[in-house]
C-alpha cells in the first residue's frame, strides 16, 4: 500500500485555550487543548495541527507549555502554526515537542526563512501554510492573503507553492480562503493545481463539510491530508467514521488503532 | 529500567515519555558504565547518519554498545538508531557505522541529489515518490517475534526518513514496508532489535512495539 491518507483535526488555540470547540460533554475541561488532543488522538486522528492565534507576543511560552504537555501525553504527530517568525520560534516550538511547525505571513516576508528552517531542522520539520483567494479571473487564478485572509500580497498562489517547495518546505498547507468556513467542500481545482506542480506532501484545508468533501479532498485535489475544523469540533462526524468512509471507498487509510496497548 | 542512550543529537522527550506511559522506568544517559549496566538499551537517532556516528564515537560509546550487545542485553534502534546498526551508509559522503548488523544505508531510488532539499522521483506505477519517505506506512512481518505481539495485522507506523537499510543477510529483516522498494521496517538479530519507524509517534501500534521491547523481549546471549 502507498502511504496512508491523513486526517488532521485542527484546533484554535488562543491563550492555551480552545476557541472553537465545544460540546465535548465527556471531556472534564473542554477548552483545554491538551484534553482536545487526547480525544482526537484516541478517535484515530493521524496527527495534529494547533493553530496559535494568541494576538501577543508576550503569551507565547503559554503555547510552548501547551505543546510540552500535549507531546508528553499524545503519541502521534503534532503540527503547530502562528506567530512562528525565526528560526530560534522554530527551534523554541520544536524543542516544546512540536514535531513540525509551520510558517505563513513570516514565509511570505522572509521565504529565506523557509530554507533556514530546512537547513537547521530538515525539510520533514518546515510547513509552509498558503491562504488562497480566487481572483475572479477566468482562466482561474488564486492570489495568496496573510492576515486571516484580510490582506493580499500581490502573489500568485500556484507560484508561490512552487516557490516555497523549492526553498525547502517540506509540506504545504493548502487553505481555500473562499470555502473556509462555508461547508462547501475544498476546493479542490486549487489543490489540484498545487499538487500537479509541487513534489512535496499538500494538506488540504477550508470548506470541509462532509465526509465525501475530505474524499474528494484526497482524490480529486490529490491532497496527501486533509484537515477540518469544525465537522470534527461540533462532532458532525468523528474521526474514526470519517476514516472508515475513506476507506471503503478505496484510499489507503490507516484503522488499526482500535486496540489500546496490552501486556 | 530502559537505559536510552542519550548522545545530544536532539530531544528525546517524545521517546522517553512513550516508554512511561507503558509503565518503563527511563534512564538517559551518555555514561558508558551505564550503557554496560543497563537492563535494556534504547539507541535513539534523528539528523544526519554521520553526526550521530561521530556523537557515539566522541563519547566512547561505540565499546560499551558492542560489549552490551555482545553480552546479551535486549538492544532497540530506532529510526537512525537502526541505520547505525549496519557498517556504512552513503548519506553525504561514506560513514562507518556500528557494524552489528551486515548491510549498508542507502537512500530511496532515483532520487537527485540533494542540490534542493526537497528530491522527487517516480515509482513504478508513475506516481511520484516523495522523499523524505514521512507518514503512516504499513509494516509486514516476515516471522514471528515477542516484539510484535498484539498487533493487528497490518499495523501503520509513522515514518520520517530518506535513507533505508539494505540488510546484506535477509533473515535479518523481522518486518517490511514498501515505499517504492521494499525496506526493512523491523531488523532483528539475537538481543539486538531495530525499527525503521518512530514509534513514540505511531500511537497504539507503537506503544505496543516499546511494551514488548520492555516486557517480552528475553535477554539472549
Amino acid at each position: 500500500m502507498p502511504l496512508a491518507k491523513r486526517i488532521i483535526p485542527c484546533l484554535d488555540v488562543d491563550q492555551g485555550r480552545v476557541v472553537k470547540g465545544v460540546n465535548f460533554v465527556d471531556l472534564v475541561d473542554a477548552g483545554d487543548p491538551v484534553e482536545q488532543a487526547r480525544f482526537y488522538d484516541a478517535s484515530g486522528a493521524d496527527e495534529l495541527v494547533f493553530l496559535d492565534i494568541t494576538a501577543t507576543h508576550e503569551d507565547r511560552g503559554i503555547m510552548h507549555k501547551v505543546v510540552r504537555r500535549t507531546a508528553d501525553e499524545v503519541f502521534i504527530p503534532l503540527t503547530v502554526g502562528g506567530g512562528i517568525r525565526t528560526v530560534d520560534d522554530m527551534r523554541a516550538m520544536l524543542h516544546a515537542g512540536a514535531d513540525k511547525v509551520s510558517i505563513n505571513s513570516a514565509a511570505i516576508k522572509d521565504p529565506d526563512l523557509i530554507t533556514r528552517g530546512a537547513e537547521a531542522f530538515g525539510s520533514q520539520c518546515i510547513v509552509v501554510a498558503i491562504d488562497a483567494k480566487r481572483t475572479g479571473t477566468d482562466p482561474l487564478t488564486w492570489e495568496v492573503y496573510v492576515q486571516g485572509g484580510r490582506k493580499a500580497t500581490g502573489l500568485d498562489a500556484i507560484d508561490w507553492a512552487v516557490e516555497a517547495t523549492r526553498r525547502g518546505a517540506g509540506e504545504l498547507l493548502v487553505t481555500s480562503m473562499d470555502r473556509d468556513g462555508t461547508k462547501d467542500g475544498y476546493d479542490t481545482a486549487l489543490l489540484r493545481r498545487i499538487t500537479d506542480r509541487v513534489s512535496i506532501p499538500v494538506i488540504a484545508s477550508g470548506g470541509a463539510g462532509t465526509k465525501e468533501h475530505l474524499r474528494e479532498g484526497l482524490t480529486e485535489g490529490q491532497a496527501d491530508a486533509v484537515l477540518a475544523a469544525s465537522i470534527f469540533h461540533f462532532r458532525t462526524y468523528s474521526v474514526e467514521e470519517v476514516k472508515h468512509h475513506l476507506k471503503d471507498s478505496g484510499l489507503p487509510i490507516r484503522l488499526d488503532h482500535t486496540a489500546r496497548a496490552s501486556a | 529500567m530502559v537505559t536510552i542512550i542519550d548522545y545530544g543529537i536532539g530531544n528525546l522527550r517524545s521517546i522517553e515519555k512513550a516508554f512511561q506511559r507503558i509503565g518503563a522506568t527511563v534512564l538517559r544517559t551518555d555514561d558508558p558504565a551505564d550503557l554496560r549496566a543497563a537492563e535494556r538499551l534504547v539507541l535513539p537517532g534523528v539528523g544526519a547518519f554521520g553526526a550521530c556516528m561521530q556523537e557515539i564515537r566522541d563519547r566512547g560509546l561505540v565499546a560499551p554498545i558492542h560489549e552490551a550487545i555482545a553480552a546479551g542485553t535486549p538492544f532497540l534502534g530506532v529510526c537512525i538508531g537502526l541505520q547505525l546498526l549496519f557498517e556504512e551508509s552513503d548519506e553525504r559522503g561514506t560513514h562507518e557505522g556500528l557494524g552489528v548488523l551486515p548491510g549498508r544505508v542507502v537512500r530511496f531510488p532515483n532520487a537527485q541529489e540533494a542540490t534542493e532539499l526537497v528530491d522527487q522521483d517516480t515509482t513504478s506505477n508513475g506516481q511520484a515518490l516523495k522523499v523524505p519517505h514521512m507518514g503512516w506506512n504499513d509494516v509486514a512481518a516476515t516471522r514471528e517475534h515477542p516484539l510484535l505481539h498484539g498487533l493487528s495485522p497490518d499495523p501503520y507506523f509513522y515514518f520520517v526518513h530518506s535513507y533505508y537499510a539494505e540488510a546484506a543477510e535477509p533473515a535479518d529483516v523481522l518486518a517490511t514496508a514498501h515505499y517504492g522498494v521494499d525496506f526493512p521496517a523491523i531488523v532483528h538479530r539475537n538481543n539486538v532489535l531495530g525499527v525503521q519507524f518512530h514509534p513514540e509517534k505511531s500511537h497504539d501500534s507503537g506503544l505496543q512495539v516499546l511494551k514488548n521491547f520492555t516486557s517480552r523481549v528475553q535477554v539472549t546471549a
